[in-house]
């Protein structure tokens, strides 16, 4: 596709060459502009179409690319072969109506020792999530602990800012270790270096073992990832028990989940999406929907299916564009071409062959709908610009947008085939006037 | 003195819906090189209908037409483009100027249209030609910054730029007045007189008189042809705006 746009933009590169180097045709590009420069507002009005139509286009292209990056990105992040299986709090079905003490859901070891003979499975990171304040001495943070296992440091492509990461020691001796996110680490430890310091998290201390550099915080959860304490998930286990109480609104709550989350990798990306489906069907035995799987790189198929369906309004746009720009061009043309019926015929007694008249009026048209097409181009990176820009600012809403420069290249070669296809009539009406008839015309 | 064109019974018949209208009837007219002749008659004689088969501008029903040797009367479009192009220079009535081009660039025009490359050098030759109908203080004008003679003027250097064997002008000096007309009849005996061949239509007298031939038409044939023994001599000094030396050095060198 690259290829096509360099080739295109040699094209018309040498297409506007060839215009200017020969005599010819550079009086008449320079007549083209003169013309078109005396009546600026008709030729403005004659290209609107094709300078909305290209201008939507060039928006259009550049949103769902955008769309399409940030699916990427998130790929890139998450892991295109990595599926993330979760525990999630179900929706009041007939058990909680009874009003159970304890809410009981979610993942479980034997579910997790299930998924482990698939295999395709190459690895497979256990976490249990939950709130926890974080103190230290007088300084309380409301955070989240994170207890895994050393492999989620590479599954999550976390980077250390100072310090280590938990080591299978650290799981087998049951050890009181912590390590902080980096927000976390900021917040409870402004000016010192929080390594070999302690933490009380519940009733026990926990020491400080490493800091981890800053993450971005991927979109879809409203937790500070940056605000995580990381602990072994075996010490969790022992510390906290699966029994999490909640106190909210006056009242109290517990909730017993094993294991809050599942990152597993899977051995190569064109398994991932079968491996996904095993998962769900061995999870379907729940009987309840306390789990999703996520599998990132649906959100690449999704984008694809967003994309196509721009591609597919794009197409509709463009050509609806195109219709009424080459009407246009057509029309403005016709009228050009009657009004210098008399110019016509002064140009064919003094030596103009037919298809200089031809070449002549089909350069103005061209000249026309390439300008056309240039505002369409400049009004569409000024959609993409401003519109994502006044979005943020006004209705704290995000809209990815990544300028296609294929689009570009494709809106400026239709643009010259639209003056083309459309001026030819025009142009060959003007080239087969009667050159007497044209010189007797007032 | 050799001829530069030739008819033999050239005839142009118009249909209209029903009626056929006889414009010209088997005219046969030879016109010498270095020649000026004048076409006249009353109004609707064919004069115009004749000065458009001569300038290729028209195909004859019937007859034949040789121009510089060649037989134009059955060519094709393009061909008779190139030789407007190559033999033949217009002058009209309405002056015919581009509205969009200066005085210079509407001089180039047929320089454009014989394919030639344009260069500092065709420039000179039209800025040259704009000085000799002297409007050399008027290169970069547009033609509705001129007075009606001054256009005329450009329209004459314009017919010159391409060197043509004959020079056409349908009624030069339809839309001038008397002084005017003067100085434009003055401007092209001085070309002819440097040896251009030139076929005037009109039907003023005293226009007529300018020239060395005189034809009369009436009812598309040519009812007589008369040779100008004393045609109309300009007063050396009556018009400044001809320049003498320009002239033969733009005009008499050309031809060659
Ligand atoms: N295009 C045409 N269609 C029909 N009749 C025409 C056309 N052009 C000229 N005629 C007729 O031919 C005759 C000669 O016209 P023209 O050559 O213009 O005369 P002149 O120039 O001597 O006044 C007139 O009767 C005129 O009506
Ligand atoms: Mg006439």
């Amino acid at each position: 596709m690259l290829i096509f746009s360099i080739t295109a933009i040699l094209m018309l590169a040498s297409l506007f060459a060839c215009i200017l180097i020969w005599d010819k045709g550079r009086r008449s590009f320079i007549l083209a502009v003169r013309s078109l420069w005396l009546h600026r507002l008709r030729a403005f009005l004659s290209v609107l179409g094709i300078i909305i139509g290209t201008g939507a286009v060039i928006s259009l292209m550049a949103f769902g690319e955008g769309s399409m990056q940030d699916a990427l990105e998130d790929i890139r992040r998450l892991g295109a072969n990595n599926i993330m299986v979760r525990s999630v709090k179900p929706t009041d079905d007939a058990g909680s109506s009874k009003r159970s003490y304890i809410a009981i859901y979610g993942l479980t070891y034997t579910d997790f020792d299930k998924i482990a003979t698939i295999p395709t499975v190459t690895r497979m990171v256990p976490m249990r999530i939950f709130p926890q304040e974080v103190r230290r001495g007088y300084k309380g943070v409301n955070s989240r602990i994170v207890s895994t296992i050393p492999d989620y440091l590479d599954i999550h492509n976390i980077e250390m800012k100072s310090g280590r990461f938990l080591v299978a020691d650290d799981e087998v001796l049951l050890r009181n270790v912590a390590v902080l996110g980096s927000e976390l680490a900021n917040r409870l430890f402004p000016f010192e270096d929080p390594i070999d310091k302690e933490v009380q998290l519940g009733t026990f201390f926990y020491k400080i073992i490493g800091v981890m550099k800053e993450r971005s915080q991927g979109g879809v959860s409203t937790e500070d990832v940056n605000l995580d304490v990381v602990i072994p998930i075996a010490t969790a286990r022992v510390r906290f028990g699966e029994r999490i109480f909640m106190r909210s609104a006056g009242s109290r709550s517990a909730e017993k989940v094993e294991i809050s989350q599942i990152t597993l990798t899977v051995s190569d990306t064109e398994k991932v999406r079968p491996t996904g489906e095993i998962i769900r069907s061995i999870l379907e035995n729940h009987g309840k929907a306390d789990w999703t799987v996520n599998v990132p790189l649906d959100r690449l198929e999704e984008a694809e299916r967003a994309k196509e369906r721009y591609k597919m309004l794009l197409v509709l746009i463009a050509s609806i564009s195109l219709l009424v720009g080459g009407i246009g061009i057509m029309n403005i043309m016709l009228a050009t071409v009657t009004e210098r019926t008399r110019e016509i015929g002064i140009r064919r007694a003094l030596g103009a062959k037919r298809r200089d008249i031809t070449l002549q009026f089909l350069i103005e048209a061209v000249v026309q709908t390439s300008v056309g097409g240039i505002l369409g181009i400049v009004l569409g990176l000024a959609m993409v610009y401003a519109l994502p820009f006044f979005a943020e600012t006004f209705w704290d809403a995000r809209i990815p947008a990544k300028v296609h420069f294929e689009s570009i290249t494709w809106s400026l070669t239709t643009a010259v085939a639209v003056g083309i296809v459309f001026g030819i009539y025009p142009s060959r009406r003007a080239a087969l006037m009667d050159p007497i008839e044209a010189l007797r015309h007032v | 003195m050799a001829s530069v064109l030739k008819i033999i019974d050239l005839a142009k018949i118009y249909s209209l819906e029903s009626v056929l209208v006889y414009a010209v009837k088997g005219v046969t007219l030879e016109v010498e090189e270095g020649d000026f002749v004048a076409l006249m008659g009353p109004s609707g004689s064919g004069k115009s209908t004749l000065l458009n088969l001569l300038g290729c501008l028209d195909r004859p029903t019937n007859g034949q037409y040789f121009l510089a040797g060649q037989d134009v009367a059955r060519m094709e479009d393009d061909q008779l483009s190139n030789i407007r192009s190559r033999y033949l220079g217009f002058i009209f009535q309405q002056y015919n100027l581009l509205p969009q081009y200066t005085v210079v660039e509407n001089i180039e025009i047929p320089l454009l249209y014989q394919g030639a490359k344009l260069s500092n050098s065709t420039t000179n030759r039209c800025i040259g030609l704009a000085q000799l109908v002297g409007l050399g203080n008027r290169l970069d004008h547009r033609p509705m910054q001129l007075s009606g003679g001054q256009q005329q003027r450009v329209a004459i250097a314009r017919s010159l730029v391409n060197d043509p064997a004959v020079i056409l002008a349908d009624e030069p000096t339809g839309n001038l007045d008397s002084r005017t007309s003067d100085e434009i009849m003055h401007l092209l005996s001085k070309l002819n007189e440097a040896g251009k061949t030139i076929i005037m239509v009109t039907h003023e007298n005293d226009i007529a008189s300018w020239a060395k031939r005189v034809v009369r038409m009436r009812d598309g044939v040519i009812e007589s042809d008369i040779r100008n023994e004393k045609p109309t001599v300009s007063i050396e000094g009556a018009t400044s705006t001809i320049q003498t030396e320009l002239l033969e050095s733009l005009v008499l060198n050309q031809s060659k």
